[in-house]
């Protein structure tokens, strides 16, 4: 299998054929089989530990399959490590650009990784000015950057070398929301030179911005389509909890209502609430008889990982 | 591999040293202090040794005893003793190291060519430096004796006689005896290990603690490059170190450099590379700073402290000992090093002790560049 090749052209951007990975007894991703188009925005959502950072690693090359393949613009990621790391920009979900260097000086650094030659870098640099606003602060330490700022440093540094695929790992969390608007106005403009954007993220708005997301859960596919198709799948009202411990609180009410409805966020639960009759009251009761303080129960518009929630109550899988 | 990249990565380390005070005073404020500590407090040179005199004979020729004792460096006459009660309380108060007694018939045998027997007691809770002042003593009364010989056979009419054995030691090398002239050169070679070896074992376990190897990984910069990339400034600092040593030895220590600089400078970039290439290979197997730093300092510093000839005499360890010396490059280098400081020796005879650094050099650098993945995990 070599990635569907047409006219010695790989048709597609990214193609994943049974992709996974193990560690120790525990699937991280389990058998990931997707194709990306070119010049397509992808978006991976789903919980926390569903597999999203080892499958941007599988993507990226960095981190061995145990099983399957992928092929990134027909380079395998198993054989190829080299001509992917060529072709690819990534953006580790931790920041890991260095902060004592200076913004100028970090992509300095990385177009000289990629060979930027210097004659067109000038040019390269300004270019990557326009759409970040960075100009002004090129020579602020990326350490002394806002979260927004450094996220946008993180993505222009990945894109020095005008690569052919961009991996995002949850590029934007953490940052504002003015700074994540902007963001994806960046990833829009991108779009618009051709490049394939793999991102993935926890934010409905920002899922709803992609042409095809796919949702993930305990490292498998559960549903793949538009952002619509896939809200679709969504039914019933939602309640978000947000409180300290939202592992506790999750586990409280894992206890009286049915596991799959209930979906830890971060710092929040989301309760997928099909009766009706089920109501705030009623959950902080539950909080409050399991002794887990909370700041705020909230009806909440679904988002596609509560979609998820739903799609696996529905299929009464995964959640074993 | 681009020459490009490697200086990409070797222009970002520097950044990195330049930015963080604490590297600096690592790199280059130890070094300092431990020459100078090393420089000024451990001697091992035994003179002026304190000493009481019991003189109970009181003659001409018991004075000249004494005299040629004074007249030694290696003695001070600190104390006139009458009768052993006094003899004891010095030694035992530590007044003193050592005690003559010259008995009351001295000079009576000596004048009638009879032996004479005089007492040397020596304290020897300090065993080096009883042995040490036991030498000189023994040298400075059979100076004496045969002194004594031969003008008695002149006064015999016997002309022209010789003592029969004439010892006549010359000091070759550290003519002087000095302890520090062997000590800064041998210091200087254990700085260099340690120093390398720390530095450079903090800097590819950092990346990886800080999140920002992820990001490096995937670009297309290989193994080599990071490597000899991150290397190349520590490199710089390790022969800065060096000059550094170098002049401190010559302008504050007055070490005199017998040998070729440049030969010096040359062997040290193999050991150098060595050393770096050690503590590369901790930071790049363990991937966290603090065991990388903690192996780098067991595995450096009392090798090269002990096992390197430094201060202790390889040829005075128990074989299974001088064995395991063989794989402590510090012990070539300290050989090396004082080769040229002390004898002036040439390539030629180093080449014996040159040649395994060569191997370490290069086996730990290549080690540190296969033992470095690309891949998370």
């Amino acid at each position: 299998m070599s990635g569907g090749i047409s006219n010695g052209v790989p048709m597609d951007a990214i193609r994943m054929e049974g992709l996974a990975r193990r560690f120790g007894d525990t699937s991280a991703v389990d058998g990931l089989t997707l194709s990306v188009e070119r010049g397509e925005i992808f978006g991976l959502v789903g919980p926390d530990g569903a597999g999203k950072t080892t499958t941007m690693r599988l993507l990226a090359a960095i981190l061995d399959p145990t099983g399957g393949d992928a092929w990134i613009l027909g380079h395998s990621v198993r054989g190829d490590a080299a001509e992917v790391h060529q072709r690819i920009g990534y953006m580790s979900q931790r920041f890991g650009l260095y902060a004592d260097l200076t913004v100028l000086e970090n992509l300095h650094f990385y177009a000289d990784l990629y060979g930027v030659p210097r004659r067109d870098r000038a040019a390269r640099i300004d270019g990557l000015f326009a759409f970040s606003g960075l100009g002004p602060y090129r020579r602020r330490l990326a350490g002394n950057l806002s979260g927004g700022m450094k996220q946008k440093l993180g993505l222009s540094c990945a894109l020095v070398h005008t690569p052919g695929v961009l991996l995002l790992d949850e590029p934007t969390s953490g940052v504002d929301p003015v700074s994540r608007r902007d963001f994806w106005r960046i990833l829009h403009h991108l779009l618009g030179e051709g490049v394939t954007i793999f991102v993935s993220t926890a934010y409905l708005d920002e899922a709803s911005l992609c042409r095809r997301v796919g949702l993930l859960h305990r490292g498998k596919l559960l549903a793949v389509g538009s952002p619509k198709e896939v809200r679709s799948l969504f039914r019933g009202t939602l309640l978000e909890i947000r409180c300290g411990d939202s592992r506790k609180a999750a586990e409280a009410l894992r206890q009286l209502f049915p596991a799959a409805d209930v979906g830890l966020f971060g710092d929040r639960v989301h309760l997928g609430a099909r009766d009706l009759d089920l109501r705030a009251a009623a959950v902080e009761a539950a909080l409050t008889a399991a002794a887990v303080p909370f700041d705020s129960v909230l009806p909440f518009p679904p988002s596609l990982e509560d979609a998820f929630v739903s799609v696996i109550g529905r299929d009464g899988g995964g959640t074993a | 591999m681009k020459a490009r990249r490697l200086l990409a990565v070797s222009g970002k380390e520097f950044l990195h040293v330049r930015r963080d005070p604490r590297s600096l005073v690592l790199a280059i404020a130890i070094p300092v202090v431990l020459l100078l500590l090393f420089g000024y407090v451990l001697t091992l040179d035994v003179d002026r040794v304190p000493m009481a005199v019991w003189d109970r004979s009181r003659t001409p020729e018991s004075r000249e005893l004494v005299s040629r004792f004074e007249g030694s460096r290696y003695f001070q006459v600190a104390q006139r003793a009458e009768g052993y009660p006094e003899v004891e309380e010095a030694l035992d108060r530590g007044q003193v190291l050592a005690a003559l007694v010259i008995p009351e018939d001295f000079a009576g045998k000596v004048r009638s060519d009879r032996s004479s027997v005089v007492q040397l007691l020596l304290d020897a809770a300090e065993a080096n430096t009883a042995t040490i002042a036991l030498g000189y003593a023994e040298a400075v009364v059979s100076g004496y004796s045969s002194d004594l010989e031969v003008r008695w056979a002149h006064a015999k009419g016997l002309q022209g006689i010789r003592p029969p054995i004439d010892v006549r030691s010359r000091v070759w090398f550290n003519t002087d005896l000095e302890s520090r002239n062997f000590i800064i050169p041998g210091l200087i070679s254990v700085i260099m290990m340690i120093i390398a070896a720390l530095l450079t074992s903090l800097t590819v376990a950092r990346e990886w603690e800080q999140g920002t190897m992820e990001q490096l990984i995937a670009t297309p910069v290989t193994a080599p490059e990071l490597i000899l990339g991150k290397l190349l400034p520590y490199f710089v600092i390790g022969m800065m170190d060096l000059v550094v040593a170098v002049a401190m030895g010559k302008y504050l220590f007055h070490v005199p450099m017998r040998g070729s600089l440049p030969l010096l400078f040359g062997i040290a970039a193999v050991f150098l590379v060595g050393a770096l290439s050690l503590g590369m290979l901790f930071s790049v197997s363990t991937r966290s700073q603090f065991p990388a730093s903690q192996m780098a300092m067991a595995f450096t510093f009392l090798p090269s402290y002990l096992l390197s000839g430094f201060v202790f005499s390889i040829d005075s360890m128990p074989p299974v000992v001088r064995a395991i010396t063989h794989l402590v490059p510090s012990r070539y280098f300290v050989k090396v090093i004082k080769g040229i400081y002390l004898k002036g020796v040439g390539l030629g005879t180093l080449a014996v002790d040159t040649a395994p650094l060569l191997v370490f050099g290069a086996g730990l650098l290549l080690a540190a560049t296969r033992m470095f993945r690309k891949k998370l995990g």
